[in-house]
């Protein structure tokens, strides 16, 4: 047996991104570096004295014969502070770093540290000497942006008692804590991108993540910790919707991955992030996000690899107790990568020459989202939304059906809306939560005792609709019965001011709980006048004319907006009354 | 250098060479038949014991006793300044019987990509003079765009007009156009050539051509060369460059050529697994680099087949570019001039390029009105079809009448039309101003009095 070293080999074959070496002494997921130029690559199989390795970088040029090196080690990240407000390729290395060492183009052969190894970071320790830490414990805080984060043992840690702690200015590689036992503990952390880090205990989710979206947080609300998935044909909205949740979501840390996606829209998400506000912290988006950006041209094992990366990351900030929503755009693309390298390796092919193994990727990937309780006995969670760009729309195609049976929320874009300029473009009848009875407590205590009875009756009101448009399509709206048309109205109303929402405007783009219920109640407000006024016989073409009604869709472009809502609730009652009143006599 | 004449198996473009010294993967490879007649290709796979050469030309006369050249390079474009105006086989060889290219620099024609955190977001509104692109569906500076069409609609008149017309408003910046054909016609090169020689276009124009019955396999690296032409003038030189790529769809299925001959696993309808990473390194290579003063515009243009906007080409296109412009075959049998269908159209860099500043205030209001108006008005011509005309609403007949007037007045225009963006909006409240003022519930009150036509009498 020889022992597991930085052993070299020789290249026998290079095809695309996969190359085969031989001679080397290596493990399942060993990053290796490849060729003369040493470029970054990973073992993804053995085959007797082969190693068949993916390549993060372009292998043009590359020859048989050239040497490979194991570095011994899995692919791994770098954790401490200066992660917030970074922008990484799929394997972590700093783009911003990049631009200044190779230029506007993304050249290869170049490494860059995942995290600056010279900027030095005020360390204020929460722990003193001769106390005792374990796995995950928090020993210190760095105020790294406005937000302060945490300092911790590593998960794989034996603990120990402290023996010494220091304070003051750092670098990450510098030692800021002893233990007995002799470890050294560091800023940073390294950690194995394929290895979920541990918890003591996943709880359930009950605790709904706002978006301030009125048709997510309205209808179809996550958790705190969940999954959901967003489908939907180019040109639907995805990315648009996406980048709301990002904005706006109520986590304390996201964790953006654009995997496989337009280079422009990375660029645009880094030009607004920064100069956009977060709605709580009044400080800017950026401060709390962590950008990975695998565009599609960049190299395809790097694309397979950036998903990994940001999960990591995202448990990360997890273990310190903060909740995280990550959101991975597109995971589409993610599965095309393992389809193209599965393809190279000439593996069997599953459903359309998807790898076999593609559902057991894609639920181990969601299943490291989780509320938890971390080592450190808090509370913290992951939230994973990812994005599905199905072939044509076509939502039973392997990767959206195979995502389908993991995640509990699913949001379905529908491009006939988007095509009516209704956004965002989620189809309220196709999609569904899977969290409505978990979190209906919190909706209970937090909103109002009424917000569970007002959703059932607003989707009841929407799917009415459906049943009735089909009448409708076929004979107009006028030979409805007259209920039925009042119905339609409030239908619209529900659609039109609650569902639709203007991610440009400053202040639609966010939308809080108490005003989603405030403009729910009065649509509900206005049917229960309506329908009351059509049993006494008012004709619905009065009913659904009434002129108060007319002002509630610009309450939604409204800071102040609670005196508006209460006029036009008093003006809708006084003008339906007057009705009544007419055709009493 | 060393020639083997170790070729053991020929399938399709594809040449199987045994027994080589070490060569590098995508290196370009000169073969030489017996006649003496040179042909370019490219290594598809290496290694020790044999190496995979992809043929750009036919491989009719590649024989057993051809000898095989390894260059140790890949390829390179040599380019330079003096390119404007030229006219190049769709392997970069001059066509117009001038000068061979006196190479300034030598550029690989991979093209690598362009760092996200170097970019520069895409801003500037580039004036067409097609209300339809214009107004509904603004094309901006760095943008990638394509024209999703079908066969026999009118897509090259389409973009030759944007290519005359293309203009960034009080802009007097150097600009270019790249034009690269894959696989088309005799005939419609010389509908293109014409139009470029009419309106003196070539002078600032750099011309590919792949016709058809040139080699498939050279429709691979065309888009590339077309490319890194566009890039070198942009990023070096700094002109605004409108790079014009078409038919993708021949493009692509020279791609699924190679895949088979590759006895690859094949994805959806036969075309490879990697087609979408293929398509994203050549539409990807547009944008705009902070700092640099050039940009690359791209305007593909794809035949979708069977008009089925859901095959796999014009899908992976969607899902990479930013946007699509569709050619619908009613409207062009209607005999509307350009014959674009807004409703499935879409730029999604369009809020980026307008507004006050830079279009007008009133810019993405009037288009959110004319889009909402226009789909239900097209949706109750199914219905009219149904219970007849007069069994509409007062409204529902109104929106019905805008959606007429919105094809024949709006969508309608000459080809040699050239409107301008405050010509196309007040259009579009001519036509808004046929509705009741009540529908138009996504225009502010402000913007009403403003610009409505009623009002603006009255001022």
């Amino acid at each position: 047996m020889e022992v597991k070293g930085n052993s070299k080999g020789i290249l026998k074959r290079i095809s695309g991104p996969v190359v085969t070496a031989v001679g080397l002494n290596a493990h399942m997921y060993d990053v290796v570096q490849v060729g003369d130029e040493e470029l970054m690559g990973e073992v993804i199989r053995i085959e007797g004295d082969k190693t068949i390795i993916q390549v993060y970088e372009n292998t043009s040029g590359i020859r048989p014969g050239e040497p490979v090196a194991n570095t011994g080690l899995s692919l791994a990240v770098e954790l401490g502070p200066g992660l917030l407000t970074s922008i990484y390729d799929g394997i972590q290395r700093p783009l911003e770093v990049l631009v200044s060492k190779m230029g506007n183009f993304i050249e290869r052969g170049v490494t860059a540290p995942g995290l600056s190894h010279e900027k030095l970071w005020e360390f204020v320790p929460v722990v003193k000497k001769g106390d005792s830490v374990v796995a995950g414990t928090v020993i210190g805080e760095v105020q790294e942006t406005n937000i302060l984060t945490k300092i911790m043992v590593s998960p794989r840690s034996k603990g120990g008692v402290i023996t010494d702690i220091k304070s003051g200015e750092f670098t990450i590689d510098d030692v800021v804590c002893t233990l007995d036992t002799g470890e050294e503990i560091k800023m940073m952390q390294v950690w194995p991108v394929r290895v979920p880090r541990p918890v003591t205990e996943k709880m359930n989710p009950d605790i709904p993540l706002i978006t301030g979206q009125r048709i997510l947080d309205g209808l179809f609300p996550i958790a705190k910790g969940g999954t959901a998935a967003i489908p939907g044909p180019f040109g639907s909205g995805k990315t648009v919707t996406q980048q709301a949740l990002a904005k706006w979501s109520d986590a304390q840390i996201v964790v953006y991955i654009g995997c496989g996606e337009r280079g422009n829209e990375m660029t645009e998400v880094l030009t607004e992030f920064p100069e956009l506000e977060d709605p709580k912290s009044g400080k800017p988006l950026m401060e709390r996000t962590v950008l990975i950006a695998n565009t599609s041209n960049m190299p395809v094992a790097a694309r397979e690899a950036s998903v990994y990366t940001g999960i990591t990351i995202a448990e990360y900030f997890r273990d310190m107790g903060f909740d995280v929503s990550l959101m991975a755009d597109s995971t589409s693309r993610w599965a095309e990568a393992m389809r193209e390298i599965s393809s190279r390796l000439e593996e069997m092919p599953g459903e359309e020459g998807y790898p076999a193994y593609l559902a057991a990727r894609l639920s181990e990937f969601y299943e490291r989202a989780g509320r938890v309780e971390t080592l450190n006995h808090e509370s913290g969670s992951v939230t994973v939304i990812g994005a599905v760009s199905p072939p044509g729309g076509d939502f039973s195609e392997p990767v959206t059906q195979n995502t389908l049976r993991i995640v509990k929320c699913f949001w379905a874009l529908d491009a006939k809306l988007s095509q009516r300029r209704h956004f965002p473009a989620i189809n309220w009848l196709n999609s569904y939560s899977l969290y409505l009875d978990t979190l209906s407590k919190w909706y209970d205590e937090n909103v109002s005792p009424e917000w569970n009875g007002l959703r059932i009756w607003a989707m009841e009101v929407l799917q009415k609709e459906a049943e009735l448009q089909e009448i409708v399509q076929l004979v107009g709206s006028d030979a409805l019965p007259d209920e039925e048309q009042i119905t339609i109205e409030v239908a619209r109303m529900l659609r039109e001011i609650f569902l639709q929402q203007n991610a440009f405007d400053p202040v639609d783009t966010y939308c809080s709980m108490e005003k989603q219920y405030d403009i729910m109640k009065a649509i509900k407000n206005y049917a229960v006048l309506a329908y009351g006024a059509q049993k006494l016989g008012v004709p619905p073409t009065k009913i659904t004319t009434i002129a108060a009604k007319n002002d509630l869709p610009q309450v939604k472009f409204m800071t102040e907006y609670k005196e508006e809502v209460a006029r036009i609730n008093k003006a809708m009652e006084t003008e339906v009354g007057k009705l009544k009143e007419a055709y009493q006599k | 250098m060393k020639e083997y004449r170790t070729i053991n198996k020929i399938a399709g473009p594809l040449v199987f060479v045994e027994k080589t010294e070490p060569v590098g993967y995508e290196e370009l490879v000169n073969i030489v038949q017996s006649d003496g007649t040179v042909k370019r290709g490219q290594v598809l796979d290496t290694s020790d014991d044999f190496v995979v050469v992809q043929v750009f030309e036919s491989t009719a006369g590649i024989g057993r006793d051809s000898g095989v050249r390894f260059t140790g390079e890949t390829i390179k474009m040599p380019v330079s300044r003096d390119m404007l105006g030229r006219i190049l086989s769709g392997a970069g060889k001059p066509k117009d019987g001038g000068p061979d290219i006196v190479p300034e620099k030598r550029l690989d024609i991979g093209g690598a990509a362009i760092n996200p955190y170097a970019r520069q977001s895409p801003a500037d509104f580039i004036q067409t003079g097609i209300s339809t692109i214009d107004a509904t569906n603004t094309l901006v500076r760095g943008q990638k765009l394509p024209i999703f069409s079908g066969s026999g609609l009118p897509h090259n008149e389409i973009a030759l007009q944007i290519a005359r017309q293309a203009r960034v408003p009080g802009s007097t910046e150097d600009f270019a156009v790249v034009f690269a054909a894959m696989g088309i016609t005799k005939e419609e090169e010389n509908q293109f050539m014409a139009d470029f020689e009419r309106t003196g276009a070539l002078e600032h124009a750099v011309v590919f051509l792949n016709l058809a019955d040139d080699p498939a396999v050279e429709r691979i690296i065309t888009p590339r060369l077309a490319l890194t032409t566009a890039e070198y003038l942009a990023f070096e030189l700094g002109y605004h460059v409108l790079v014009i790529l078409t038919d993708m769809t021949n493009y692509c299925e020279a791609l699924r050529q190679i895949g088979a001959a590759r006895e690859e696993v094949p994805g959806r309808r036969g075309y490879p697994g990697y087609m979408y990473t293929d398509l994203a390194s050549l539409y990807e290579r547009a944008g705009l680099i902070k700092g640099l003063k050039g940009s690359v515009t791209q305007l593909s243009i794809l035949t979708m087949p069977g008009d089925d906007i859901t095959h796999p080409i014009p899908d992976l296109s969607g899902y990479i570019t930013e946007g699509q412009i569709v050619v619908n075959r009613d409207l062009h049998r209607k005999g509307i001039y350009p014959p674009i269908n807004v409703l499935p159209s879409l730029s999604r860099l369009m809020n980026n390029g307008i507004g006050e500043g830079k279009t007008r205030e009133d810019h993405k209001k009037v288009t959110d009105q004319m889009y909402a108006g226009y789909a239900e008005g097209n949706d109750l011509r199914g219905l009219v079809a149904i219970v007849g005309k007069d069994a509409l609403s007062e409204r529902d007949q109104r929106l019905l009448e805008f959606a007429d007037h919105f094809e024949n007045r709006f969508v309608r225009q000459g080809h040699d039309e050239n409107r301008t963006i405050e010509d196309s909006l007040d259009l579009a409240w001519e036509l808004l101003a046929t509705l009741p003022e009540e529908l138009l519930v996504r225009i502010d009150r402000g913007l009403i009095q403003k610009y409505h036509p009623k009002y603006r009498k009255e001022a």
